[in-house]
């Protein structure tokens, strides 16, 4: 009897936690942590799934990935008067910082961090209401997406999860 | 049949979160049970973060060394994830 409940203990410590991350901003100081919290918990032994939804879109679209920006404008954590992210260029400008204090840290770029997280088993999930008020066909998106599933899809995805909304 | 344990030096010096658990991870995928994993780091989140790891994938943290301008951290694989 005390063997059959330690086996039973030991059964539920293996099963396998879940942890959903929902993306919905495509700046790239959303993307990254998001990628970052994604990757690590695989590693740890977690299901992972990410949801792209609303501006978090643009992470998975091809033709923008590669090319995410910093905004400053409403963003009073940059390093300088939040007005002046008005001014054009600025964004540009914050972004070239950016991108420049990342590969000083050798970290890899968002095209390869989503490399990384499907090699670790991460599962990419696209918002289908996204693609269709945005107009982002299917082909438009990273060949790494999983599939184009639906808030109900992901709500019974993350049932006994943790949901990590960014 | 015998198999000789390896012992892996895995160079995550100069990356940061999530670099050095990643790395790691990646020799923890072609290890084998028993094998030592040893893995450089200057990231000071690195100590937990191992820690931490360890603790979750069930292997065991067998030595933190602080060296002067880095930190050597030991894991020996106890346990393989199917």
């Amino acid at each position: 009897m005390a063997q059959a409940t330690q086996l039973r203990t030991e059964e539920k410590a293996e099963q396998t936690e879940r942890m959903m991350i929902v993306l919905s901003k495509g700046t790239m100081d959303m993307v990254y942590p998001a990628l970052m919290i994604a990757t690590t918990a695989a590693t740890m032994g977690k299901e992972v799934h990410m949801f792209f939804t609303f501006w978090g879109l643009q992470a998975v679209n091809k033709k923008k990935v590669g090319s995410l920006k910093v905004a400053p404008v409403g963003n009073p954590g940059m390093p300088m008067p939040n007005i002046l992210g008005m001014i054009p260029g600025m964004t540009a400008m914050a972004t070239r910082m950016m991108n420049g204090k990342m590969k000083k840290q050798k970290m890899p770029s968002i095209p390869d961090m989503f490399k990384m997280a499907k090699d670790l088993g991460v599962k990419l999930h696209a918002c289908s209401t996204t693609m269709e008020v945005m107009g982002t066909p299917k082909e438009a998106l990273i060949d790494e997406i999983d599939d184009i599933i639906g808030a109900a899809t992901f709500i019974s995805l993350s049932e006994g999860g943790q949901i990590i909304f960014i | 049949m015998a198999t000789v344990e390896q012992h892996k030096v895995i160079d995550s010096r100069g990356s940061f979160c999530p670099g050095p658990i990643t790395d790691l991870f990646k020799a923890y995928r072609s290890s084998q049970l028993g094998d030592i994993i040893e893995l450089l780091a200057t990231d000071p989140a690195a100590k937990a973060d191992v820690t931490a790891w360890a603790q979750k994938s069930g292997n065991e943290l067998v030595d933190i060394i602080d060296e002067q301008d880095y930190t050597r951290i030991v894991v020996k694989i106890t346990k393989k994830r199917s």
